[in-house]
């Protein structure tokens, strides 16, 4: 697995709220049984109509980065992996939001996209920073667990320890269970 | 201080504890469909391991399948391979598997309980977000990722955080023509589709324990669409007596002794939730949502707020907007175009039972398609057996083989851009149920007003 320390990059913004899944990935792409080439797929009936053409108010056209920068309860609704695999297909190493639905989270955690959840306050005033001025650098920091930018400040923002070690060194959560198989037994000896 | 149901399940099933990190925790049941699994059974092949403990999980096809021919090939090459590749999986690991056609087949949280593979006090998971569908039982049961599929398959076990718990309390007797569909909607337009997040709901009170296991299983299905982790009833005679006889649950004195067991299932008299909330059956009438998402719901005879409710004013104008609905008008007498019964959250029997008994004497509207789409196989064998099947189709319905269907619309079954769609399901993002269709979500019984005027209207007394 990749790893996270810090994260420096101009954000892309989508100020609206329940951005949900069907919207980061339509269902009629998951038929797919490999974990391949989702980006391409992220957020496309935004960015294509029915027939193919490009979408004349595509809200993500021109814009740059690796941080997405979206409304409250980000990736609300499906549980498919999906939408965390085709953000970070697309590049994307970040998400800044109020608030994430929980298994997106998960989800994103699990494949090195750090969902970094900021106060609502602090969230309106990344917007309005954002729209005035697109090319605002976002710094995350995952070691101090901080959130900085210029003309809106810095604010910390909560992962557990265990997590952020994973991040930060590469390790995944299946590695752990495996690692621990005893535990396990042991647990299935004691709840027969 | 007293403990929770969701305590007392949680605490038994912790394998260990990661200090300033989440538990192990051990999965009792682990239900399986085509198209969250097979990222995963490649990623444990590639790994060169077996599923840890096969017995322990339990699979079928609905996302993909097609809702009519399910005897012959599925046409699509993409939703083909997909199927295939589940059957394939699932044979190389010894794990149970019901093919299409099989009289176990169904959608996931259709054929769990009703398989008797899901009971009580147990930690179920799925790769599916209505995973939630089974805490209906009283279990701790939750959707999951591709990549916690894995870990569940590798080790039964996953890594988690213990969510906070809320709980919400219906008391009093739901009017005739409000059924368990309506309750939810009415909770989750209060709360909003975040009310929940990072909590697990237990649902207390009269109205869910006057409610059939089917109802339940409604109310918690969608405990997702307002941000929980799950929702759970606490079982009793009504949830044993669902369980007695399915073909994977015990039997005889196992039977017994379980049930023994399962009546400790409570939370106790002391025992304090982050969260509380109360609500009046009274206040419940029959609802349909109008906007984009599940929070965005009115009853029926209400008009659409004039300001944004859950969401800033962008948001909800933008739903509006691709509702093609105004601000302060009226829900009742809204032309619709087409009617979806089914899904996993409202394509159990009662819920064709219920259709059947509103649509009465009367006869599908002109230039109204309506799909009707059984859970599972063994749905759709009851509607037939109790004559629900010939009685719709004299009044010119049509009944559909099971399958996830337009619920999600990754078969053949998509409500065309700019339609309306009043459908049973469980969500109206944009583009849900197709490019650009237009869904409102509502129960059995605003589905069948629907579906027999071609209008939406408050349903009439039915029970």
């Amino acid at each position: 697995m990749d790893k996270i320390e810090k994260i420096i990059s101009t954000a892309v913004l989508v100020p609206v709220d329940n951005i949900d899944t069907d919207q980061i990935i339509p269902a009629r792409f998951l038929k797919t049984t490999s974990r391949e080439g989702f980006g391409e797929k992220l957020f496309y009936d935004w960015r294509f109509a029915s027939d193919g053409s490009p979408v004349a108010d595509n809200p993500i056209a021109g814009q740059k980065g690796v941080i997405l920068v979206a409304g409250n309860n980000f990736g609300c609704g499906s549980s498919r992996e999906h939408a965390a695999w085709a953000l970070h297909d697309a590049g994307y190493r970040a998400v800044v939001s109020s608030s994430f639905a929980d298994i997106f989270r998960n989800n994103a955690l699990n494949n090195c996209l750090l969902p970094v959840k900021v106060s609502e306050e602090y969230l309106a005033d990344l917007i309005s920073v954002l729209k005035s001025a697109p090319e605002t650098v976002v710094s995350i920091d995952l070691g101090a667990q901080t959130i900085s930018v210029p003309g809106v400040g810095e604010e910390s923002f909560d992962i557990n320890g265990y997590k952020k070690e994973c991040l930060m060194k590469g390790y995944s959560d299946i590695d752990y269970l495996l690692a621990d198989k005893a535990s396990i037994l042991k647990y299935e000896s004691e709840h027969k | 201080m007293g403990k929770t149901l969701f305590d007392k399940i949680w605490e038994s099933h912790v394998v260990k504890h990661i200090p300033d990190g989440p538990d192990v925790l051990y999965i009792d049941r682990h239900l399986v469909h085509e198209v969250t699994s097979p990222q995963a059974f490649s990623a444990l092949k590639a790994k060169g391991l077996k599923v840890f403990r096969p017995e322990k999980t339990f699979a079928t096809c609905d996302h993909n399948v097609p809702t009519l021919g399910q005897d012959k090939p599925i046409a699509d090459e993409s939703s083909r391979n997909a199927v295939d590749s589940l059957a394939a999986n699932t044979a190389e690991n010894g794990i149970t598997y019901f093919p299409l056609g099989d009289p176990g087949n169904g959608i996931v949280h259709v054929i769990g309980p009703e398989q008797g593979i899901v009971l009580c006090g147990q930690t179920v998971v799925c790769g599916d977000s209505h995973t939630a569908t089974h805490g209906a039982f009283g279990n701790i049961a939750f959707g999951i990722g591709t990549s916690e599929v894995e870990m569940v398959l590798a080790t039964q076990c996953l890594l988690q955080s213990k969510p906070k718990q809320a709980r919400i309390t219906v008391d009093g007797r739901l009017a005739a023509n409000v059924t368990p569909k309506d309750v939810i909607l009415h909770i989750i337009s209060k709360l909003g589709t975040d009310g929940c997040t990072g909590c697990f709901v237990e649902y207390a009170g009269e109205v869910f324990r006057d409610m059939s296991m089917e109802g339940r299983m409604t109310v918690c299905n969608m405990s997702i669409e307002m941000g929980a982790k799950g929702g759970m009833v606490a079982p009793d005679r009504t949830t044993f007596d669902y369980i007695c006889g399915r073909r994977f649950a015990p039997s005889g004195t196992a039977f017994d002794e379980k049930v023994v067991s399962w009546q400790t299932l409570k939370t106790d008299a002391d025992a304090v939730f982050d969260k509380e909330y109360h609500f009046e059956a009274s206040d419940i009438r029959p609802m349909v949502t109008y906007g984009t998402n599940p929070g965005m719901g009115v009853a029926v005879d209400c008009v659409i707020p004039s300001e944004a409710v859950g969401c800033d004013a962008v948001t909800f104008d933008k739903a509006l907007a691709y509702m093609d609905f105004h601000k302060g008008e009226p829900m009742t007498g809204k032309k619709i175009d087409y009617v979806f019964v089914g899904s996993c959250t409202n394509g159990r029997i009662e819920d064709f039972r219920a259709f059947a008994k509103a649509v009465g004497g009367r006869r599908k509207a002109e230039g109204v398609t309506v799909w009707l789409v059984p859970g599972s196989k063994e749905v759709e064998a009851k509607i037939e057996a109790e004559g629900i099947g010939d009685a719709l189709r004299a009044a010119g319905f049509q009944i559909r083989q099971p399958g996830c269907s337009a619920c999600l619309a990754m078969n053949a079954d998509k409500i065309p851009a700019g339609k309306y769609a009043v459908s049973t399901s469980n969500r109206n993002f944009e583009g849900r149920q197709g490019y650009g269709a237009r869904t409102i979500l509502a129960g059995p019984l605003v589905a069948a007003e629907a579906a027999v005027t071609g209008r939406i209207g408050i349903p009439s007394e039915v029970r």
